[in-house]
């Protein structure tokens, strides 16, 4: 972070992509007190700023959010804070992060919600916090949503436990629909899936783990469809979506207009179970790894819109929890450093999905998905939250040197095409590659 | 010594695993196989050349076993190599010792070579990434039993000519099963034509994939029928609870009897990796016929146990 608050920041020379406002275009920005002042074709600035940034050859962005992140504070900052995911988050280009509540308790009142957000945190990016739906996340009794929601929560879910019960299920939709608060839900019937470490398929058998079978996230998925129909103005949204069956249900709901959204992740769209090789528990994560199909479905639908997000279900965790037995090891890979550059060097170069989509994927998607009236989109006197990338420069991720306090990344090492190059919270710098 | 650079400098990719180690048949080439066969039948327990001498074998047992555990111990001991003994329960890994850490500890009072049973699937595999000594995997979860396969098809070789082309037929919970594993990839290493048989539960059909040209079958008599071979492994009572099929049921429809087993070949060999229940997935009589090779199995695995140590330790000469 730079010393002194910059008033006024001129980017210049760059190619701005904003889906929302349908720009694909070189554009100069001039961000002032925290907003944006002004947008023009290349200097026709009229406006001022004693600081310019040279955006020549580079795209900029709105600020990209991240829908899907684990803190681990309150309760295990032994693993991330609040400060150090932020950092990371900002070091991925990510000007806003909606975190998970599975923490140490649970944030299942305003008053956690409340305590999230403060600025004691040391939080460098935006924080949506996104709280319990039920109380602990034990799936028998609802939050106070209506509180949490005015507390700042932008969202409800029992991530990492999902909500099994049709009746707990319906209910949460339907209070949710009340007060227009959307439910997030990690689809996985935890029933199926009881000591099972990775996807079902030809490689667990070989060796000799416990494979979850694509059908207990589906049914979960196609349930919660069903009951999400039930009630008006309900909102779904699918986290870390990873099988065809599971994309299928969200298509179809989408075309019955259901109110459901969905995201993917990086490593879903980059690897497949195959890769769980030598049981090494960096690829381990749950959503499991699924299979060649099943990637191909998710690559299908991010180019069709079924995928309203990326996110990156970042979820740090220390060695003396990675570095065991791959049956014992924690769920779970850190993302955040390392979206933009997968999406560029998966997506975009091989896959030949455009810039603009999955800049969209980065921004205004998520930013409908729940709501973040403002994000996702750069329009003067919106907030001054900006992401400037390299599509084309060459490097080698080092987990070692990234900002999370983790490095629990099947993805050390590899190289990439797609860097970020600076990124701009409320007009401030707060992340510059060096 | 420094056994590898300790867990953070090494967490990025595990390190090469040391020569002579034994992790699983899959990864065997079929010469070190045979090379091992032909070891072994050099090895005389009663009367063996002290090639060991002075080498600190570690066998660490995360889990019970008989066969395994006592075959290795006296196939160390015979070529003239030190024992230890750790099992997990009266050790520090009662105390919460990791994995890593227990290697590490048995590295540096100077063991030779680390002889591994675990319950969890990969886990010799992860010490042998971060030692520099060879590990022998002795069983681990429902991934491999490496020695268990070789002293099989040792055996199988001291009755039939070849295993090519050999009708193998193994009946029981190749599901939960690291015996099958380590066995149908040795045997389809060598051209056998494996039949597995069970319910769908202790034999999905994914099973098909481990290897080539893998047969399936839900009926035993049809699965028996003209095999050369028939391997039963064992089936625990509480992995059939909260399954479709009841004990009974099982009993009935798979259970090796004389009549089932009068199918196979005339000279078919009757296997079981052990330990055996009778009266559950065989039956008495079937246990204690002439075909059956059941003892003669745990015998060889000594002769291949030693084998496996001595080209471990460099001393296969």
């Amino acid at each position: 972070m730079s010393q002194r608050r910059i008033q006024g920041l001129l980017i210049r020379g760059g190619h701005l992509i904003d889906p929302a406002a349908d720009i694909d275009a070189p554009m100069d920005i001039l961000l002032r007190d925290g907003r944006v002042a002004e947008i023009s074709a290349p200097n026709q600035i009229r406006g001022s700023a004693e600081e310019k940034f040279d955006a020549k050859g580079l795209i900029v962005a709105p600020g990209f959010i991240d829908l899907h992140i684990h803190l681990r504070e309150p309760g295990q900052s032994y693993k991330e804070t609040i400060a150090t995911g932020t950092s990371a988050a900002a070091a991925g280009g990510f000007t806003s992060v909606c975190c998970m509540p599975n923490t140490h308790p649970a944030v299942d009142s305003p008053e956690w919600v409340t305590w999230m957000q403060q600025p004691d945190r040391g939080a460098v990016v935006n924080v949506f916090p996104i709280a319990a739906a039920t109380q602990a996340s034990k799936g028998a009794v609802l939050t106070d949503f209506r509180a949490l929601q005015r507390a700042g929560a932008v969202a409800v879910t029992d991530d990492g436990k999902p909500i099994l019960s049709d009746a707990i299920m319906r209910d949460t939709l339907r209070v949710g629909a009340e007060i227009n608060l959307p439910v997030i839900q990690h689809a996985e019937d935890t029933r199926a899936t009881e000591g099972c470490s990775m996807n079902e398929s030809p490689t667990s058998f070989r060796l000799g783990l416990r494979g979850m079978a694509a059908s207990a996230e589906a049914s979960i998925v196609e349930r919660d469809i069903r009951l999400a129909q039930q009630f008006n103005g309900a909102r779904l949204h699918v986290a870390h979506t990873s099988t065809a069956a599971a994309l299928e249900a969200v298509r179809l709901g989408k075309r019955n207009k259901v109110r459901v959204t969905c995201e993917v992740t990086p490593h879903h769209f980059t690897l497949t179970d195959a890769d769980v090789r030598n049981y090494n528990a960096n690829f381990k994560m749950n959503p499991p790894l699924r299979s060649a199909a099943d990637r191909e479905a998710v690559l299908r639908a991010l180019a069709d819109g079924t995928i309203d997000a990326i996110a990156t279900d970042h979820a740090p965790h220390a060695l003396h929890e990675k570095m065991i037995e791959f049956e014992e090891a924690a769920f779970g890979i850190t993302g955040l450093e390392t979206a933009l550059s997968l999406a560029i060097t998966h997506l975009h170069r091989e896959r030949k999905i455009s810039l603009a989509k999955i800049v969209e994927l980065f921004t205004s998607g998520p930013a409908r998905v729940l709501d973040l009236n403002g994000r996702g989109t750069l329009a003067c006197g919106g907030p001054a939250d900006v992401t400037i990338f390299d599509p084309r420069k060459k490097w080698t991720y080092q987990a070692c040197k990234g900002q999370s306090k983790s490095y629990n990344t099947p993805f050390d090492g590899w190289q990439f095409t797609g860097k970020i190059v600076a990124t701009i919270v409320g007009g401030q710098i707060v992340h510059r590659a060096g | 010594m420094n056994s590898g650079s300790g867990p953070r400098g090494s967490r990025r990719q595990m390190n090469k695993v040391a020569r002579g180690s034994l992790l699983g048949i899959e990864g065997m080439a079929a010469g070190e196989i045979t090379g091992l066969f032909k070891l072994a039948r050099r090895m005389n327990p009663l009367k063996a050349r002290p090639l060991l001498r002075g080498k600190r074998v570690l066998l660490l047992f995360y889990e019970a076993s008989t066969r395994t555990r006592s075959s290795f111990e006296i196939a160390a001991q015979s070529l003239g190599a030190m024992t230890t003994l750790i099992l997990s329960s009266g050790s520090s890994i009662e105390k919460g010792e990791s994995l890593l850490d227990t290697a590490y500890t048995l590295r540096a009072v100077g063991a030779d070579v680390i002889v591994v049973r675990h319950p969890n699937a990969g886990a010799p595999l992860l010490m042998a990434g971060h030692l520099d000594i060879p590990v022998i995997n002795a069983g681990d979860g429902m991934h491999e039993h490496p020695s268990q396969a070789l002293l099989d098809a040792y055996t199988i070789l001291r009755h039939k000519k070849t295993l090519k082309g050999l009708r193998v037929t193994i009946v029981g919970d190749i599901y939960h099963s690291r015996v099958a594993r380590s066995a149908i990839h040795l045997l389809s290493k060598f051209g056998s034509r494996i039949t597995l048989c069970g319910p769908v539960e202790f034999l999905p059909a994914l099973a098909s994939t481990l290897a080539p040209g893998l047969q399936i079958s839900r009926t035993v008599e049809e699965a028996v029928d003209g095999a050369d071979v028939v391997m039963v492994l064992r089936v625990q009572k509480e992995r059939l609870a909260g399954t479709r099929i009841s004990l009974e049921d099982y009993v009935a429809r798979y259970q090796m009897t004389m009549p089932r087993l009068r199918l196979a070949g005339r000279d078919a060999l009757l296997m079981h990796p052990g330990p055996i229940i009778r009266g559950l997935e065989l039956t008495w009589e079937v246990a204690d016929c002439p075909q059956s090779v059941i003892v003669e199995e745990v015998r060889n695995g000594v002769p291949v146990r030693m084998a496996i140590l001595a080209k471990a330790l460099g001393r296969s000469a």
